[in-house]
């Protein structure tokens, strides 16, 4: 421990294990389309608090440049999944997933 | 002084995240994911990530949610109805996001030698050159192929997302 006021590492950890797991709970019982979609952007946050954390510990920018790249995957699946979200809209006129089930038994 | 932002922003982000899956109307969420990826910026700038951080703010809290926003304004979304699951998903539910949490906590705490902790400016190898550089020299191949992808996805977006010219 250099100093007093050192946070460990471990701590930055479980903050993205907290993220991680908020975001698959909201993912499993919110059943508005827009609102599950942001507990999928809650989850790759939580992952890109953890990439920069190791990054930090191992003093190696990798995790920056990974953390970057699922920023930019990020956006295209928000760009295509709201997209998706609209088509579904437009030809159900419903944002629950409860009701989008003409292919269920 | 860390350890006084760690806690505030952690303690920011986690609240958040909380109300980001407990409130019903989708605008709510989409302000509460703001505030969970303003306050982990603050994080990424602790860990001496400056270029993130300020990728964080513009890319996520800006571009991506205001198209979150963008589309709810546009579909007139409302909040969703309440329903209670089944009994046994209520009664199971939160012990096991409990358990999963305290697995995944405990196997961190376990795996990870304990180090020096993590002290702000003691890596400075986040800026804006150091990044630029690596990614345009060991990763310039997964940058061009980015690019590729987001080339896909604006096709994909317009072609899902306009109207059936008939």
């Amino acid at each position: 421990m250099t100093s007093l006021t050192a946070v460990p590492l471990s701590w930055y950890l479980t903050l993205s294990v907290i993220l991680f797991v908020l975001g698959v709970t909201g993912f499993v019982i919110r059943r508005n389309l827009i609102t599950a979609f942001m507990c999928i952007e809650l989850m790759l946050n939580g992952v890109n608090l953890s990439f920069v954390a190791f990054s930090y510990e191992l003093k190696q920018v990798d995790g920056h440049i990974y953390s970057f790249f699922v920023m930019v995957v990020a956006a295209a699946e928000a760009a295509v999944g709201l997209a998706i979200i609209l088509a579904v809209f437009r030809s159900r006129q419903t944002l629950l997933s409860d009701e989008v089930n003409s292919m269920k038994l | 002084m860390d350890l006084i932002l760690f806690l505030t922003f952690a303690f920011v982000a986690v609240a958040c995240a909380i109300n980001l899956v407990l409130q019903t109307h989708p605008i709510s969420s989409a302000l509460s994911l703001v505030g969970v990826m303003g306050s982990l910026a603050v994080l990424y700038l602790l860990l001496g990530g400056e270029f993130i951080a300020a990728a964080q703010i513009i890319v996520y809290a800006g571009a991506i949610m205001v198209l979150f926003v963008f589309v709810i304004m546009l579909l007139n979304a409302e909040g969703e109805p309440v329903a209670m699951g089944p009994k046994l998903s209520r009664t199971l539910g939160i012990p096991l996001i409990v358990a999963l949490a305290g697995l995944l906590a405990f196997i961190v705490h376990r795996v990870l030698p304990p180090g020096a902790g993590v002290a702000f400016g003691k890596f400075t190898g986040g800026t804006a050159l150091d990044v630029g550089r690596k990614l345009f020299t060991d990763y310039v191949l997964p940058f061009e192929v980015t690019s590729i992808l987001i080339l896909i996805a604006i096709l994909g977006a317009v072609v899902l997302a306009r109207k059936e010219i008939h």
